[in-house]
């Protein structure tokens, strides 16, 4: 199967970067798969787990906010706040911020921030999803 | 110097402590100083892609109705200011501070004109002191900030331009230069100039779901991306300014103890000279 080069960038570093066969994120309007030679594409992602798959089975999973995929040739480019790969995620605290930002939304109460703890809820169950 | 062999012995000793913490300090800057380098070198890679794909949107015709790319009267205009958390780096602060007031004295008359948002408890202090219109502050930053530590400061900033409360943003900030020359900048951040693209060959993208909410996406990132990397070459630039600085710190107090040796020795020498010649008058007296 052939291949394209796919590289994960934040602000502080580059976190991923390598050859894959498939990349499956979540795009504003829908899941993206992307294949190698897609049209050069440009979209913003939602707080979700992204998946590359190397090589047959094996695939990267990483937990990734505030992000936009570029494509173009041969190169899948993704520009993300953060982008976590499952070795830096501490679960724990995942589950924590997960439980706090439910117990937030449950509660309702007037100056509350529902998009702010939306964020959080989105955050946090992306990252254990990706650590699962 | 008509000073006591103790009093000169004591002062030799503390020059000797001060250039050892200023020495130590020097060094600790300049390894700073390196990190800080590398890291704005790791953060360029992402600021380059997104200016890349914004200029290749805004050069198609679409794109320029952005607001956030378009010059409006100006009623208000907001600055944010980089300084640093703590003090002995030379002129760092004072320069950038200076340039700041100087601008906004230039082109404000009254203080509902402009706003502050600041960066550093040095400036902070400087400018609450001062009552100048703070908006919004930060300090306590790492010596090596994160993207997290500055999103909220400069989305909150970004925020206000977009919701008009704010028609202009400029970023006030020690560009570095080299490890002894940092100049205070004061730059246009927002409305933003839109990216040249260097390259001659823009792509046609698809965008997803269209190039006006891709660009919406992605303006307010790209301006706060400016703010973190011009905030890690302020941090970079402090670094300089300190080893700088701590530099001439350390040969001052080098030649303060060489001073003081010459006189100590002299003063020694000249009451070995007394003594004996107490002694040769006293046997002369006594023969």
């Amino acid at each position: 199967m052939s291949k394209m080069t796919v590289e994960v960038v934040t602000p502080e570093r580059v976190v991923y970067s390598g050859q894959a066969e498939m990349v499956i994120a979540r795009g504003v309007q829908g899941d993206l798969g992307i294949l190698p030679n897609h049209m050069p594409l440009v979209s913003p992602l939602k707080i979700a787990p992204v998946r590359i798959k190397t090589e047959g089975d094996k695939e990267v999973k990483m937990a990734v906010s505030g992000g936009f995929l570029e494509v173009r040739g041969d190169k899948v480019t993704i520009l993300a706040e953060t982008a976590e790969l499952p070795g830096d995620i501490d679960v724990e605290r995942a589950k924590a911020a997960k439980a706090r930002a439910e117990k937030r939304l449950a509660e309702k109460y007037a100056e509350l921030d529902v998009q702010r703890a939306e964020r959080a809820l989105q955050r946090a169950m992306a990252r254990l999803d990706v650590t699962k | 110097m008509a000073k006591g062999i103790r009093e000169i012995r004591r002062s030799i000793k503390s020059t000797k402590n001060t250039r050892q913490i200023t020495k130590a300090m020097k060094m600790v800057a300049a390894a700073k100083l390196r990190r800080n380098q590398e890291k704005a070198e790791a953060a360029r890679p992402y600021a380059d892609k997104i200016q890349e794909v914004i200029a290749s949107i805004a050069s198609g015709t679409s794109g320029s109705k952005h607001p956030m790319l378009q010059k409006r009267p100006v009623k208000k205009t907001g600055y944010i200011v980089i300084t640093s958390d703590r003090g002995l780096a030379g002129g760092y602060n004072a320069n950038m501070l200076r340039k700041v007031v100087t601008t906004i004295n230039e082109k404000h008359k009254s203080k509902d004109e402009y706003g502050i948002f600041v960066i550093g408890r040095k400036g902070r202090d400087f400018f609450r002191k001062r009552n100048y219109p703070v908006l919004e502050e930060v300090t306590g930053l790492p010596a090596s900030p994160t993207f997290a530590d500055i999103k909220k400061i400069a989305s909150a900033a970004v925020q206000m331009f977009a919701n008009e409360q704010i028609d202009e943003l400029y970023l006030c900030y020690n560009k570095f230069q080299s490890a002894i020359s940092q100049i205070p900048t004061v730059k246009q951040l927002l409305p933003l100039e839109a990216p040249e693209s260097s390259e001659v060959r823009t792509i046609n993208y698809e965008y997803e779901p269209s190039s006006e909410e891709v660009l919406a996406d992605l303006l307010p990132k790209y301006a706060e991306t400016l703010v973190y990397s011009a905030l890690l070459e302020a941090k970079a630039s402090e670094e300089g300014s300190r080893m700088t600085a701590m530099g001439n710190a350390t040969d001052n107090a080098t030649d303060m103890i060489n001073r003081y040796t010459l006189s100590y020795n002299r003063a020694r020498q000249a009451a070995i000279t007394q003594e004996i010649s107490e002694i040769v008058a006293g046997a002369n007296a006594q023969a």
